[in-house]
């Protein structure tokens, strides 16, 4: 039958990809001269598992591979080879090797051959050190094949041979299948009945076997069942017809099969028997379920437990909506209460279908973590320094797109730390530190957002080099004050590096920018805090989710327009005297001490408002790009959760605006895109500078 | 039709099993390590049970050896799937009662020829 094979295939990518993560964390946790068992031979499941599957599924190039790699493996689990810092370097390396190959597959794109072949090179070398007979030597017991007429073949099963659930009808029925047969049964140990123990085989047989087979098929025939009979296989040298003249004349077969049905009637009675007897046995063992962590791909595995909280709240909503349902069948005044009550349960299990639809989105944090171990490993041996790395709250869930999105700038922030933060031993022992740097990823929930926080205890920024380096690049003037504020804007500037070498860990000033680029889209900030000899601590704020937020509704003109509600600092009616015009039309608010630009949404977006004069209209404070903002609206309706729609995929990009609800009577709303507003205020004042200039 | 267990840690080696065992009209259950597939063998019957050698909690040798200490299983035939072609891992299957073996890689065909030839 034609079984498509490739529709294992992804199943079979996953739980690869899952196993060289293990893999990968379990050599780290390996160290030489110490093999822990379990490490050793959890490491070699998870080759031998990949091994096996992608030999099944047809990816033969994984398959030679990873048999090497098993090999070597192997040998280190029986205890042949030491565990040393080569042998786990060479593993890590044939991970990121086999990595390669399955995630070439997987996108059918090409992978680095030239350095697999390498690692592979080196794993084989290391195997020809010692001894290479480890190979198999299955092909010496086969027998060259010669022509002949048949076989005959005495097989005497042992008495406990079909405890090993090998039934002597069904090799018979296979050989028979080879060719033409006769055969003669030996019933000369049956025992009389009483002394029949139905668990025992005493039945022989003499088989001949005709034709032309090869030898090894007959072998083949018997294979399972070495060592549990004796098995003499001769070949039929005498002519053909003699030998039958010999033989009994029947079918014996048949008689045969009769006979062990009989005798496996019995077998059942006495099976039955014990297993009453034997019941207590059966005691159910709790049963763990594997939880295996869910890969990142195109699809979520997620626990039984989430899809069991969805199918309870379906199953709340229909209940509402049939009491619902009936209400409305005979509805009078009186019943307005039970309506409301109704309502609001809906609106309950609305939410919390809703929360709980989102929870399936929801992955650890680990996810992004894991990789950490090794890149640490990696790094801190190639740059000679000591770190020690801490992961904690590796349990705070995130949304998968979030997640997948932050991975990139946390490996730049952590190769940055290992890089410039954090100090060689010797530097350290002389600043009076331990010699070995701690490297800290915490993640923790704060209201709506997520905090990841990447804290090392390495030199911390050294103020007066970014200073010069600032004013050397003319981002900043001498007499410019030079607040923590400052410090956190320039980090993140395109090009900046006070780095004095590049090296190729880090350095080249590419990358911070790109960093708060690619946290700002993701509707995120990044801010570094840093105490010069002390260390740095940098956090970043995510939003739990992209595709939900909390928004203010307001109106301007006819239109309504969203603000998300974690970025609102305050709305607040302004009062004409804290109104400064300062040069053209720029306008800032003196609020406390502060002066904010005023940005007025309607010349913006080009709309006619209710009121131009700010003295009636409204502010709404609004904090990105590390500066506020006050919008200028003309109402302030309410606030709501909305799902965010992109206007890029289905319209096109809008300065301004970072995508789009639809709103509960069925019109469209855009949703305010606050750092980008900020942006541009920034960018118009400047221009109406530069004009009076 | 008879009934048949398949153990395997690896969940797409045993989605390809089941999937051709229900194919061909057998009815599977699946479990994914041997100390799942030893529970699910107590709690039902199984005409035959096909397992992998190497899983986490309990191997596929240490799962045979409990099965035939169970009178239900004592005459059942137990096939291992195994890559380790060595004498050593069938050896030490037999001796604990395995009733054969099926080396990987193995396809489709392969595996209900050696059932067929278990089950008649």
């Amino acid at each position: 039958m034609g079984i498509d094979l490739s529709q294992f295939h992804e199943t079979f990518l996953e739980e690869s990809f899952e196993g060289l993560d293990v893999m990968e964390s379990s050599l780290l946790n390996l160290d030489a001269g110490d093999s822990d068992p379990e490490t050793v031979n959890t490491i070699f499941r998870s080759a031998h598992s990949i091994k096996g599957g992608s030999a099944t599924f047809g990816f033969d190039n994984v398959a030679e591979f990873t048999h090497v790699l098993e090999t070597l493996l192997d040998q280190v689990r029986g205890g042949e080879r030491d565990v040393t810092q080569e042998i786990i370097a060479a593993l890590l390396e044939s991970v990121d090797c086999v990595r390669s190959m399955l995630s070439a597959q997987r996108d059918s794109s090409e992978y680095d051959e030239k350095q697999v072949q390498s690692v592979l090179k080196q794993l084989e070398c290391m195997l020809d050190k010692e001894d290479s007979a480890v190979e198999e030597e299955k092909d010496d017991a086969q027998v060259s094949p010669g022509v002949t007429q048949g076989w005959l073949i005495d097989f005497r099963p042992h008495l406990n041979m079909i405890q090993t659930g090998n039934d002597p009808v069904r090799i018979i029925r296979e050989l028979k299948s080879l060719g033409p047969v006769e055969i003669k049964c030996d019933m000369g140990k049956m025992p009389a009945l009483p002394d029949l123990m139905p668990e025992d085989c005493y039945l022989s047989w003499q088989i001949e076997l005709f034709g032309d087979v090869d030898e090894a098929v007959v072998n083949d025939v018997f294979e399972w069942v070495e060592g549990e009979c004796d098995l003499v296989i001769s070949s039929l040298q005498t002519d053909v017809s003699t030998s039958s003249a010999v033989a009994v004349n029947a079918d014996p077969v048949e008689e045969i099969l009769a006979a062990t049905t009989e005798l496996q009637v019995e077998e059942k009675v006495i099976v039955t028997n014990k297993d009453k007897t034997g019941s207590d046995d059966s005691v159910a063992k709790p049963v763990q379920k594997r939880t295996k962590a869910a890969a990142e791909g195109s699809s979520i595995r997620v626990g039984i437990d989430k899809v069991d909280e969805l199918i309870n709240l379906v199953g709340e909503l229909v209940i509402t909506q049939s009491m619902l349902g009936e209400l409305g069948q005979n509805f009078d005044t009186s019943k307005i209460e039970k309506m409301m009550d109704g309502l609001s349960q809906l609106e309950r299990h609305t939410r919390e279908l809703q929360e709980s639809v989102m929870r399936i989105r929801m992955l650890p944090i680990s996810f992004a973590f894991n990789r950490f171990p090794r890149l640490v490993h990696d790094l801190s041996s190639k740059l000679g320094k000591k770190i020690e790395l801490k992961l904690s709250g590796e349990a705070t869930e995130l949304d998968k797109t979030v997640m997948e999105k932050i991975g990139d700038p946390l490996v730049h922030l952590v190769r940055n730390s290992l890089d410039h933060g954090l100090e060689t031993p010797e530097v350290r022992k002389a600043a009076g530190k331990s010699e070995t740097g701690l490297l800290h990823l915490n993640a923790y929930h704060k209201g709506g957002s997520i905090i990841i926080e990447i804290t090392d205890d390495g030199a911390g920024l050294n103020k007066e080099k970014i200073r010069a380096k600032a004013i050397s690049n003319g981002l900043i003037t001498e007499e410019e004050v030079f607040s923590d504020e400052k410090i956190n804007d320039l980090i993140f500037q395109p090009g900046f590096s006070t780095a004095e070498k590049v090296s190729d860990v880090s350095g080249r000033g590419v990358g911070m920018d790109v960093v708060r680029k690619n946290i700002r889209e993701l509707g995120g900030a990044v801010d570094i805090v840093s105490n010069e000899g002390k260390g740095s601590t940098i956090t970043i704020r995510l939003p739990l989710t992209l595709a939900i937020m909390d928004g203010q509704l307001v109106r301007v003109g006819n239109e309504t327009y969203i603000i998300p509600i974690v970025s609102i600092i305050e709305s607040l009616q302004a009062k004409n005297e804290n109104i400064n015009k300062i040069v053209d039309q720029a306008e800032v608010y003196k609020l406390r001490d502060e002066y904010i630009n005023i940005v007025r949404l309607y010349e913006i977006f080009k709309l006619q408002p209710d009121c131009k004069d700010i003295n009636n209209g409204l502010l709404v404070m609004v904090e990105g790009e590390g500066s506020k903002i006050g919008l200028f609206v003309d109402e302030l309706l309410g606030q709501q959760q909305v799902v965010i729609k992109s206007l890029e995929t289905n319209y096109q990009r809008i300065d301004g605006v970072s995508g789009a609800t639809i709103l509960g009577d069925g019109t469209v709303a855009m949703i305010l895109d606050v750092p980008g507003l900020v942006v541009m205020s920034r960018i118009k004042t400047s221009v109406k500078e530069d004009k009076v200039a | 039709m008879a009934t048949i267990l398949t153990v395997d840690d690896s969940t797409s080696m045993r989605q390809m099993v089941s999937f051709t065992l229900k194919q061909a009209g057998f009815d599977v259950v699946e479990a994914a390590d041997g100390a799942e597939g030893l529970q699910k063998a107590k709690t039902a019957r199984f005409n035959l049970v096909i397992t992998d050698v190497n899983m986490p909690k309990m191997d596929g040798i240490t799962l045979v050896r409990e099965l035939r200490g169970l009178a239900p299983y004592k005459f059942t035939p137990i096939l291992l799937l195994t890559t380790e072609a060595g004498a050593d891992k069938k050896k030490q299957g037999k001796d604990a009662g395995a009733t054969g073996w099926l080396v990987k890689p193995f396809n489709p065909d392969q595996l209900l020829t050696t059932i067929k030839k278990v089950l008649g």
